[in-house]
C-alpha cells in the first residue's frame, strides 16, 4: 500500500538503482545517489528538528537540490514550502509569516528576511551510501500527513498557502498514471518553477514511474533554439508545462527550422489553450498526444482531463473527471442541468487540508457536499463557472474578479488592496483587459503613475504588475452604486483607440 | 536606430534601464514574455523577420545587441 510519496522512492531505488532519476544543466544523479543524499539529510534535518508535521521552507534554485532538499523533508516528516526568493521582499516576508516554518533551507548567498526560523544550508555533496532509516519518522506517518504548501493569491490582499497531503499527490499520481499510462522510464521535461503545483506532477510522476526528471531552467523558455537543443539531448518525451511555455514556442515560430523528436506526451494546464497556438504544435508535431489539464492547486493540480482528437475545436473542454474523483456543476445547492452554467465543485482523495491557519477560509471553501445527505462529504468549490455538453465540461469564467493571467491564477482584489495601501491614492480599480491580455489599474489620488508602479514592483510578483496604470478623475458606478469596471476599461480603450 | 530600440524597450519594460545595463538576458531582466514582445516590435518596425535562429541570448544582452541584430538582418534583406 502506498500512503507515502517515498514509498515510490524506495520502491524505485531497488528496481533501478543506477538509473538517473535527477538533471539539470549541471548535475545528474542515480536513483541510489538520490536515497543516501535523502536519507542523510533527512536524517540530519529529523535530528535537528526534533519535531514533524510541521513548515520547512525551501529557498528555490530551480535545480535538482530543491527536489533533493523537499524530498529530505518529507523523510523527516515534515512538509516543504517553496519559496523563490526573486519575488520582492515584502511579498517572501508575508509568505514566511504565513507558513511559520520551523526552519528555512538556503544556499550560499540565499539573503532571507530575519525572522525566527532556524537557517539550514543544503549540503552540496552525495554521501557514499545510505544511512539506516528504520526509525525515520515517515515509516510511522500516515496519507492525511502534509506533503507541501504552495501558494496563491488572496482576495484578502495576503498570498493564502494551500496544504496538501501524501495521500492527494498519491491520488493524484495514481489517477495519470491509470488515465495516461507513461512509460517506465520517460524522461519528465520540467518547466513549471517549484512554488507552482505544475511541478508537483512532474516530481512525482518521474518517481512513480523510476523515470528522469529533466529541470530545464527558465532562461531556455527565451531561446526556442536552445531549448529543442536541450529537448532532444536529454531525449524529453514528456512534457507537463503551463499554457504560456507553450504559446510562446508557437507565437516565435519556433519549429521552423528544428523541432523536438522524443516529444510523445504534451499537457497544459494553468490557463485557457488559445486554439491557434495549439493547432501550431498539432501540425508540427503531429504524432504527440496532447492532453488539457484542468483544475485549481486546491485540488492537487488536476481534476479534469481532455485528451485532444480530431481537428482542433474553437472551444478546447476541460473533458471528465479523473478516476476516484467526482466533478459536478452546482446552482446554488442544486446540481445545474444540461447545458446550464454552474459552479465546478469536485469531491475526492484529491481536496486539500486546506488554507494553513486559515480556518475561516478553509470553511467558506470546503464545504459539505449539499448534495449528499446520510453523512459528510467534503466537497471544494473552485469558484470557476462551467457546462456540461454531451458529457464534457467546457470552462466559463470565474464567478468572482479572479483571473489567470500569465499562467498563474491572480485575484485583482489582491492588487487594489495593495494600490490602495500607497499615499496619495485615495481608491483603486483592477481590470482585466482580455484582449489586450493585461492588468488595468484606475485610481483616484494624488500620486503619480511610476510612483505607484515602483510600489506595485516592490511588493508584488511580476505577474501581477499592470500592464497599464491610469489615474481618474472619477470612477463611473454601477446602478447600484458600485465602481463600474467595464465602463472604467471601455473608457480607457476608447481613449488609447483615440491617440493612435 | 539605436535610440528607436531604446523607446521599443522601455515601451516594453518601462522599468529597466536599458542605456546601463548590458547583460539584460544573463542577468534576468528580460523574460520569455518581454522576448516574443521584444522580437515582435523589433520585426514589425524595421520590418525584418527574425527567426529562431537569431533569438539566442547574446542577440538580446543590449540595445548594441539587438541594433547590431536588427542592421545584420536589413541587409540580409
Amino acid at each position: 500500500m502506498t500512503y507515502h510519496i517515498l514509498s515510490y522512492m524506495e520502491e524505485a531505488v531497488r528496481k533501478y538503482p543506477d538509473r538517473i532519476a535527477l538533471s539539470d544543466a549541471h548535475f545528474r544523479m542515480t536513483y541510489r545517489e538520490m536515497w543516501n543524499y535523502v536519507t542523510s539529510f533527512g536524517g540530519f534535518l529529523c535530528s535537528k528538528l526534533k519535531q514533524t508535521r510541521c513548515a520547512v521552507a525551501v529557498c528555490l534554485r530551480h535545480d535538482v537540490y530543491d527536489v533533493l532538499s523537499f524530498f529530505s523533508i518529507a523523510y523527516s516528516g515534515n512538509f516543504y514550502v517553496p519559496v523563490d526568493l526573486s519575488l520582492p521582499g515584502e511579498r517572501v516576508k508575508q509568505m514566511l509569516a504565513a507558513a511559520c516554518p520551523l526552519a528555512v533551507l538556503v544556499r550560499d548567498g540565499d539573503d532571507i528576511p530575519r525572522g525566527a526560523a532556524e537557517v539550514i544550508p543544503v549540503p552540496a555533496e552525495i554521501p557514499s551510501s545510505a544511512v539506516s532509516d528504520d526509525t525515520s519518522p515517515w515509516k510511522g506517518g500516515k496519507d492525511t500527513d502534509p506533503l507541501y504548501l504552495i501558494f496563491t493569491s488572496g482576495s484578502t490582499g495576503v498570498p493564502k498557502g494551500v496544504l496538501v497531503s501524501h495521500r492527494s499527490v498519491v491520488d493524484m499520481v495514481e489517477a495519470f498514471h491509470t488515465v495516461f499510462s507513461f512509460r517506465e522510464n520517460a524522461v519528465f521535461g520540467n518547466q513549471a518553477p517549484f512554488d507552482f503545483d505544475v511541478s508537483v506532477k512532474d516530481i512525482y510522476l518521474s518517481l512513480k514511474v523510476g523515470g528522469r526528471l529533466e529541470i530545464l531552467e527558465k532562461k531556455l523558455f527565451s531561446f526556442p533554439k536552445l531549448l529543442i537543443e536541450r529537448l532532444n539531448e536529454r531525449e524529453v518525451d514528456t512534457v507537463i508545462w503551463a499554457v504560456p511555455a507553450l504559446k510562446i514556442m508557437a507565437e516565435l515560430d519556433a519549429f521552423s527550422t528544428d523541432h523536438p523528436r522524443h516529444l510523445r506526451d504534451i499537457m497544459f494546464s494553468g490557463e485557457v489553450m488559445p486554439p491557434k497556438a495549439l493547432a501550431y504544435w498539432r501540425e508540427k508535431l503531429p504524432h504527440a498526444r496532447y492532453v488539457n489539464l484542468y483544475g485549481p492547486t486546491e485540488i492537487t493540480c488536476n481534476c479534469t482531463y481532455y485528451v485532444v482528437s480530431g481537428e482542433t475545436p474553437d472551444s478546447l473542454p476541460i473533458g471528465t473527471a479523473f478516476p476516484n474523483c467526482s466533478v459536478f456543476l452546482l446552482c446554488g445547492d442544486s446540481p445545474a442541468q444540461d447545458g446550464e452554467t454552474g459552479e465546478i465543485c469536485v469531491t475526492g482523495s484529491c481536496l486539500a487540508l486546506g488554507y494553513y491557519r486559515e480556518p475561516q477560509l478553509t470553511d467558506a471553501a470546503f464545504v459539505r457536499n449539499p448534495l449528499v445527505r446520510g453523512y459528510t462529504e467534503l466537497m471544494y468549490r473552485t469558484g470557476d463557472m462551467g457546462r456540461m455538453q454531451d458529457g464534457l465540461i467546457y470552462y466559463m469564467g470565474r464567478a468572482d474578479t479572479q483571473i489567470k493571467h500569465m499562467g498563474h491564477r491572480i485575484e485583482l482584489a489582491e492588487i487594489e488592496l495593495c494600490a490602495n495601501s500607497i499615499e496619495g491614492v485615495d481608491v483603486s480599480a483592477c481590470v482585466y483587459d482580455s484582449e489586450e491580455r493585461r492588468i488595468c489599474l484606475f485610481y483616484k489620488g494624488e500620486a503619480d503613475r511610476g510612483s505607484v508602479l515602483r510600489y506595485l514592483r516592490g511588493r508584488l510578483p511580476k505577474y501581477m504588475i499592470p500592464g497599464a496604470v491610469e489615474r481618474c478623475a472619477a470612477f463611473p458606478v454601477t446602478r447600484t452604486g458600485k465602481i463600474d469596471r467595464k465602463a472604467l476599461l471601455a473608457a480607457f480603450l476608447a481613449k488609447a483607440r483615440g491617440k493612435n | 536606430m539605436i535610440e528607436k530600440i531604446y523607446e521599443i524597450l522601455e515601451e516594453c519594460c518601462p522599468d529597466v534601464d536599458f542605456r546601463t545595463e548590458k547583460n539584460l538576458v544573463d542577468d534576468g531582466l528580460l523574460e520569455s514574455l518581454d522576448i516574443v514582445m521584444i522580437v515582435n516590435e523589433l520585426a514589425e518596425e524595421f520590418d525584418v523577420r527574425i527567426g529562431v535562429e537569431d533569438i539566442l541570448p547574446e542577440n538580446f544582452n543590449s540595445a548594441e545587441a539587438m541594433t547590431a541584430l536588427v542592421v545584420r538582418l536589413q541587409g540580409e534583406e
